[in-house]
């Protein structure tokens, strides 16, 4: 069973067809680069599965779990959201990390706000607590930040912040992680930082969406790439096949601009 | 000068008392004006149309109109017009009533600050928070509400110096503050009469009110300095 499916997803802002009929599946473990030119619907793409915006039709499956049906109002209720949200994790372009919260506490705050609807937690409070702060070490030193826990936000280069920022999606531990154009706010040097973290992230139980303009990165990450434009899927398939051997005129024109 | 120094501790004690009652309008608007304040400012954000209209209607109302003529107002009105005097009478009556119309005035005030803050916050905080699974609550007290501190603390900082000073506007219904027991000697007072230095002097406490609120606000500025929006 795929880990992901999205079928025929459609969404509009106003009379603009952001997205027209988007489907696609993803197996466990896979890493999907989603590419294409701005305003091509990658990002609502990546909103609409997290549930920042509400898809005007179409469905989304995890493991074969309908957790959003355009045409089933009982998949639709409110106060699910916030749990179905937590199937995904997303990275934002802007970091948005916590200004007020150190390095550590802006991976902790969210896992202790859950932390604290356990049943147990009044009682283990202490070693619970204890527990989300290690791992929380463990995430940070993962992305080469063991060095940093204690630096508010400011007090960070933008590659280490978004760094935080992916340490504080893993924390939360998402059946699948998306990225949203991660680096397109960092120069060349930093870029490269965040880059080697994604890449090491990938591993056999991690599935991952990236939304990217570093194409290079794509290819050699990937396992399937989607080229999007204008709204519609264009091009799907290997690296290999959609970047290296583009068959769609819009796709070729849009790789030859870049190389 | 011999006579100034006879004078002295008696106009003293007069604007003690008086600066007493100026001080409890002070703090009864602070406890009053902050919460009603919020409560405005989400009637005015509010997606509810009649209450957002309302609520906005409110702050046209009473920022639109001199604070003087809604004391006159919400002191008279009730019962003269209506014929029902609700702030009973005395002193303790006209207190009641200049704290209504200062939390009211005040309240809108703060609103339209609290509600700058608040949609100063980049819309990234709050999708940060939902991503990572926190409830709107949560978002608000544990992402935002820090930081709305933070952008109004300086305009918050001089509404309240301002608060200090607009409390001498209660001395039209004869609420006896610093300004009325200063403007008692003018006349007759304590065996004092045509003296007018003991209205100068009040400046004196407005002054050193505000220094020490100034000093305060700096205190909480610096607190909150440790990290950058």
């Amino acid at each position: 069973m795929s880990i992901l499916e999205v079928q025929s997803l459609q969404k509009s802002f106003g009379a603009t067809e952001v997205l027209k009929d988007i489907s696609f599946t993803m197996e466990k473990g896979e890493v999907l680069s989603i590419i294409g030119s701005s305003g091509s619907g990658k990002t609502t793409l990546l909103r609409c599965l997290n549930f920042l915006e509400r898809p005007d039709g179409g469905a989304i499956l995890v493991n074969g779990e309908t957790l959003f049906d355009a045409d089933d109002p009982a998949t639709q209720r409110e106060r699910e959201v916030r749990i179905k949200r937590l199937r995904f994790g997303l990275v934002f372009q802007s970091f948005n990390l916590f200004p007020q919260y150190t390095a550590l506490k802006n991976v902790t705050l969210a896992v202790e706000m859950l932390a604290k609807e356990r049943p147990d937690y009044r009682q283990n409070r202490r070693a619970i607590q204890q527990e989300i702060e290690e791992e929380a070490r463990t995430l940070l030193d993962q992305v080469g930040l063991s060095n940093r826990v204690g630096n508010y936000p400011w007090q960070l280069s933008g590659g280490q912040q978004q760094r935080v920022a992916i340490a504080r999606a893993l924390a939360l531990k998402p059946e699948i992680l998306c990225f949203d154009e991660p680096t397109s706010a960092l120069d060349p040097e930093l870029t490269g930082e965040v880059l080697r973290v994604i890449r090491s992230l990938k591993s056999s139980d991690r599935t991952m969406i990236i939304v990217t303009h570093e194409i290079p990165f794509a290819r050699d990450v990937s396992d399937q790439v989607i080229f999007m434009d204008g709204g519609v899927i264009v091009e799907q398939g290997s690296p290999d096949a959609v970047i290296n051997h583009p068959t769609n005129e819009r796709t070729i024109q849009f790789l030859s601009r870049l190389n | 000068m011999q006579l100034f120094f006879e004078q002295f501790p008696i106009v003293v004690r007069s604007l003690n008392v008086g600066f007493l009652q100026t001080l409890k309008l002070f703090f009864v608007t602070l406890i009053g004006a902050i919460p009603l304040g919020l409560v405005i400012a989400f009637g005015s954000m509010s997606r509810v149309k009649p209450v957002s209209i309302f609520s906005r209607v409110l702050v046209w109302i009473i920022r639109g109109s001199p604070l003087m003529i809604q004391l006159l107002i919400i002191f008279y009105f009730p019962g003269i017009v209506l014929g029902k005097p609700i702030w009973g009478g005395g002193e303790a009556g006209r207190f009641a009533a200049a704290s209504a119309a200062f939390i009211l005035n005040y309240a809108c005030y703060f609103s339209e600050i609290y509600r700058g803050g608040i949609q100063s916050v980049p819309v990234g905080q709050e999708e940060a928070g939902l991503v990572l699974g926190m409830t709107k609550g949560q978002i608000f007290f544990h992402v935002k509400l820090s930081q709305v501190i933070k952008r109004i603390v300086p305009p918050m900082s001089n509404e309240i110096i301002t608060l200090v000073k607009d409390t001498s506007l209660a001395r039209i219904i004869a609420l006896q503050e610093i300004i009325w027991a200063g403007q008692a000697f003018m006349k007759s007072s304590m065996g004092i009469s045509g003296a007018i230095w003991p209205l100068f002097f009040t400046g004196v406490y407005y002054l050193a009110c505000n220094g020490l609120l100034t000093l305060l606000f700096g205190w909480v500025e610096r607190k909150l300095s440790y990290y950058k929006v």
